[in-house]
């Protein structure tokens, strides 16, 4: 392993960018003569709009436009898209109401587009928004999923709010199993919904050029390409060729940036309507009301057991809320990026699921981190420690009992786990966690008046999402491939072109060391280009722990055709057949020979080009690939939390955090963990702190930092964090994808850890204070006591 | 945030004089004031900066007193020896206001003013029986808090500083709103020469408020164990998210003991 080669914990190439304030975030993007936009937002839940008065505001200083959905329809501009069909159990396909970018006739809920303000600065943008008159007639409002069918009708093209009634499985398997079982576990949960909270809001500069007639927009995406595509296809902004779309250094996501919102279509579209830049920085609370939220599931599941403690079926009801529109891949969230993974890392011969989609009066609901794979693990890792719990069985032998050991496992939901080694993972986090000495550490905490206890979360996931053919029927509109380009320069420099995105990721550092790898250059020679649609070609962005596996082996193909090419070059060069050619540590060597030379030297040659002849070699080293993987990759592990609960107070401390993760091969440790940490805390903020709610009037009552939690350094403890290492048999490195694997493995290992200390299950997320404090009051005497 | 004037007065007659304009406000750390002003729900017309007065930050004992000038900063009242020396649960409390932007911007001028029904300072006046001194007189803070974001100030009246008696014993608990960490219960209690008095600011529904009942109590027995039957009404106390009156109720009692046990 070189210093900077693939395994090399290098230190983060941007972080100097970063930390020295360097970044470039689409809000410093400032273009001449730009004016500002600022949207008026709709005040209730769910209303007519009867009445738009707004000549006040373009007689206010400085404003160059108001426009309203009317003048979207007026000049035809597409609605908002969701890009995966899903079809009901009745055959239907699911029944999505239209979702125009400012809205026509109707709101549907608080912070929903009802007119943009642009002008000179942003507060005469504000102060003109003041005076339009909208006459409203308020609605009912829902916000609650469960309580959606029968509540106010949301869309027409919706009755009952009901998206799609979905399932998959085997009933009439599971329904046997469940019949013939020797005990059943039963639970009701939820899982909370999440507001994303990047660091860097959204925001967006459209800048409009009429001599050539081209539109550039600067957005915070995790996948410029995909938002080119879906502005240019679907609602025909512009053609691909007079659009180029740019989102530069992006400050976290989480899955929030995937999507397509309202205000970059404004912002671009307006740009040539007023024929001058127009820019928009969303403000706290504005992403508090409009990101797409997270999570909000409510859900019946039950796991069947035979006498002997062998796992028979499992069952499970889940109504999704999906908002007040359907968000761009909103729908598969809960269908095949959920129900797919509820066989976990058990064998389970009998799995069915049942996902009914509705519609409510709140913010759209679309992927945060894990997106659906967490809603799994948690429904799946609740359920087994739960049974394990009501049989008197060990929580950590049960799940070894259970566990697949056979690979490749086809799963009864579609999956098909390609290796693993799961109970590896739980050795060595048993052991990193000392679980033998819980019970001295639980009596010590009862000496103080504290309650302990440990749960476990033995998580798999499905990511590096994904084979296009296998996407495309399950209804996606896109395949999932990724592109590279490899271009090595003159001097043996290289850029690398990738359509993946990095926004935390370090794409600049973990890409650079595979060039190094391959190529034997430093990593100071590489740079990653990226978030560029006039200089990527095409891709398809980063989500779903997909930018090593896909995004990577695109790169390593593209890297295997650099070197056969350069083969030819040194061939030509050295004056000896290709075949004898041998590349190693950045050399070219003639085999069984001394004669030799570098990359950066057959990278002249290849420009210069004076040693080929005519068309016998293509001068220049350039190459492109795109990766199409033929699976999913299967990141798993497990994940112990210990946590002590002040009975008097209901907090609850994280005290130990283990995590034994299998990512495959690791290209930078340091940035795995690093991700790791980040979905751990992330997890735990969602199992102790976070949760969106809205009231009855469906306002967003945590519209704010001052009501909404949020994790912070000093709610955690110094996390365990370790791997394993099962090669991923699929792509060329050998790896998996570390991203989310945090944020869904935690949230129901705190839980499984609380309800151990209460002496019952009966606790949801969050787990605040006062939700702990009632719950402990429930719990069962302690013998002390 | 709505535009306004800016005037930043060197003496405290001429930021009195400026005040008498309709809607000017006084700005001092700026940490509730600005935020307010930019979510346009304060738009002053005026803005009267004391940050170029002299005299109105520091931290003195004089005689039996701690006195602390308005303008003085969290951090500054947090670090202080004097502070710590004189009445450590006050240093203490100031250390546990926000974050240290907050607390190296934000005054207790400040925070006495806005008596944000959560903030910390008003429970440590409260029970400390302090003074606010004002450009045009002298208030007890029995008289100075008048429920919520409402004080005894009149318009266009400036703290200059609080005098705080020295306690022989004190200290406060508080038990942070997991959002906002500002108090969602925090009790000061204060063994006094004038008795034993216990404040409570996050809980009340029209702000800080003394424990008739716990001061009782501790009055002949300054102990935890004296408190620990007395039961907090939760019929004037705030429900939120957070937590609801009951679970508030309960709070002060276990962060009441917390405190005399701090305390004793
Ligand atoms: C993120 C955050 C967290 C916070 N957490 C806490 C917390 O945990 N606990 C807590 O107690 N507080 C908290 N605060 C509030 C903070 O302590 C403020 O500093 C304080 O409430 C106001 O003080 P200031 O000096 O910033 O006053 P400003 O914001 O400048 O003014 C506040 C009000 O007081 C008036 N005023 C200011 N000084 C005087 C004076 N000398 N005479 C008359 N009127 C005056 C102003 O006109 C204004 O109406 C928090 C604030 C923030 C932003």
């Amino acid at each position: 392993m070189s210093a900077t080669g693939l395994g090399a914990s290098v230190k983060r190439k941007e972080d100097i960018r970063f930390i020295t304030g360097k970044g470039r975030y689409v809000d410093d993007i400032n273009r001449p003569g730009q004016a500002h936009a600022y949207f008026l937002r709709s005040p209730h839940a769910h209303a007519t709009i009867d009445k738009i008065d707004a000549s006040a505001a373009l007689a206010s200083p400085g404003v160059a436009a108001v426009f309203t959905g009317q003048d979207i329809a007026d000049d035809k501009l597409g609605g908002l898209i969701c890009g995966w069909m899903i079809h009901s159990k009745d055959g239907s396909p699911m029944k999505a109401g239209a979702h125009p970018v400012l809205a026509q006739g109707k709101v549907r809920y608080v912070g929903d587009h009802v007119a943009v303000v642009i002008a000179d600065t942003l507060s005469q943008a504000r102060d003109a928004a003041e005076k339009i008159v909208v006459d409203y007639g308020v609605l009912p409002a829902v916000a609650d999923p469960a309580k959606a069918v029968g509540g106010p009708n949301i869309h027409d093209a919706a009755p009952d709010n009901t998206v799609y009634n979905w399932h998959l499985g085997d009933k009439a398997a599971t329904d046997a199993a469940f019949a013939s079982a020797a005990h059943v576990t039963k639970l009701d949960l939820v899982n909370n919904r999440l507001i994303p909270n990047p660091m860097e809001p959204r925001a967006a500069v459209g800048d409009y050029d009429s001599g050539t007639d081209t539109i550039t927009l600067y957005t915070t995406s995790q996948n410029p390409h995909v938002a080119r595509l879906v502005l240019s296809a679907f609602i025909g902004l512009a053609p691909e060729h007079k659009f180029r779309v740019i989102a530069p250094d992006v400050g976290g996501g989480f899955g929030s940036k995937i999507f397509i919102y309202a205000e970059e279509t404004v912002c671009a579209w307006a740009a040539r309507k007023i024929d001058r830049p127009v820019k928009w920085t969303s403000d706290r609370t504005e992403a508090f009301l409009s990101d797409a939220h997270g999570r909000d599931h409510v859900t019946h599941a039950e796991v069947a057991l035979d006498a002997a403690g062998k796992v028979t079926g499992l069952r499970v009801h889940t109504i999704a809320n999906m908002g007040a529109y359907l968000s761009t891949f909103a729908s598969s969230v809960p269908t095949y990026l959920y129900a797919t993974l509820l066989s976990g890392q058990y064998n389970i011969p009998a799995i069915y699921a049942e996902v009914d989609a509705v519609y409510t009066t709140t913010a759209p609901v679309d992927a945060y981190r894990g997106a659906g794979r967490p809603e799994a693990s948690f429904v799946v890792e609740r359920l087994i420690e739960m049974a394990a719990r009501e049989t008197g069985r060990d929580p950590a032998e049960f799940r070894r009992q259970n566990f697949i050991t056979q690979f490749p496992h086809q799963t009864p939901v579609i999956m098909a786990y390609d290796i693993g080694n799961f109970a590896g993972a739980l050795d060595k986090a048993l052991e990193h966690a000392d679980y033998k000495g819980l019970p001295a550490r639980k009596a010590a905490s009862a000496a103080k008046g504290k309650l302990r206890g440990a749960g476990f979360s033995a998580f798999i996931e499905a990511c590096g999402i994904a084979p296009s053919a296998a996407v495309g029927s399950l209804g996606a509109g896109v395949g999932l491939w990724e592109s590279a380009e490899v271009r090595v320069n003159p001097i043996g420099t290289v850029e690398i072109l990738t359509g993946s995105h990095s926004h935390g990721q370090s794409h600049e550092t973990t890409f650079a060391q595979l060039v190094s790898e391959r190529l034997g250059i430093s990593i100071d020679n590489v740079s990653i280009v990226h978030g560029d649609t006039d200089k990527v070609q095409m891709g398809m962005g980063t989500y779903g722990s997909r930018s090593g596996a896909v995004g990577m082996s695109a790169i390593s193909k593209a890297l295997d055709k650099i070197e056969a090419k350069a083969k030819k070059v040194a061939g030509h060069v050295l004056e000896a057949a290709e075949s004898d050619i041998e590349f190693k540590d950045g050399k070219f060597t003639v085999k069984g020979t001394d004669k030799a030379i570098d990359f950066a030297s057959v990278a002249l040659q290849a420009y210069v080009a004076h040693k080929f002849n005519g068309q016998e070699l293509e001068p220049g080293l350039k190459e492109s690939a795109f990766w199409d993987p033929t699976n999913f990759t299967f990141p798993a592990g497990v994940h112990i939390c210990e946590v002590e609960i002040d009975p008097d107070t209901g907090i609850v401390t994280v005290e130990r955090y283990t995590a034994v993760d299998d990512f495959g091969k690791l290209i930078n440790p340091m940035v795995v963990h690093g991700q790791v940490h980040g979905g751990i805390a992330q997890g735990i903020g969602q199992a102790l702190m976070e949760g969106a709610k809205y009231d009855e009037d469906g306002q967003l009552v945590t519209a704010s930092y001052m009501d909404y939690t949020m994790p912070r350094a000093d709610s955690l403890p110094s996390f365990t964090v370790d791997t394993i290492e099962t090669a991923c048999p699929s792509n060329p490195l050998g790896i998996k994808g570390c991203g989310e694997a945090g944020a869904i493995a935690s949230p129901p290992a705190v839980i499984n850890a609380i309800t151990d200390a209460l002496g019952h299950e009966d606790i949801a997320m969050p787990a605040t204070p006062v939700a702990v404090w009632r719950a402990a009051q429930k719990r069962p005497r302690l013998a002390a006591e | 945030m709505h535009a306004f004037e800016y005037a930043a007065p060197a003496s405290v007659a001429d930021a009195a004089a400026a005040l008498a304009n309709e809607d000017a406000k006084v700005l001092a750390g700026g940490q509730t004031l600005l935020p307010t002003m930019k979510q346009r729900l304060a738009a002053p017309s005026v803005l009267v900066d004391l940050r170029k007065i002299d005299g109105l930050s520091g931290i003195s004992r004089e005689g039996d007193a701690l006195v602390i000038g308005a303008m003085t900063r969290h951090a500054d009242v947090a670090a202080s020896k004097v502070v710590q020396d004189a009445i450590p649960g006050l240093a203490a409390l100031a250390a546990l206001i926000g974050d240290p932007a907050v607390r190296h911007r934000g005054t207790i001028g400040g925070s006495l003013a806005n008596n944000d029904p959560a903030a910390d300072y008003p429970a440590a006046a409260l029970a400390l029986g302090a003074t606010i001194v004002t450009n045009k007189r002298e208030i007890a803070a029995g008289d100075f808090f008048k429920g919520l974001f409402e004080t005894a100030l009149e318009d266009g009246e400036i703290i200059t500083k609080v005098k705080f008696p020295l306690p022989e014993k004190s200290a406060y608990e508080k038990f942070r709103n997991p959002a906002s960490r500002y108090a969602m219960v925090g009790v000061f209690v204060a063994k006094t020469k004038a008795g034993v008095r216990v404040a409570v600011t996050g809980a009340g529904s029209s702000g800080v408020f003394r424990h008739a009942a716990m001061e009782a109590a501790l009055a002949g027995n300054f102990s935890p164990a004296a408190i620990a039957g007395v039961k907090t009404d939760a019929s004037g106390l705030l429900s939120d998210l957070h937590g609801d009156a009951d679970y508030r109720a309960h709070l002060v009692g276990v962060m009441a003991r917390r405190a005399v046990e701090a305390a004793a």
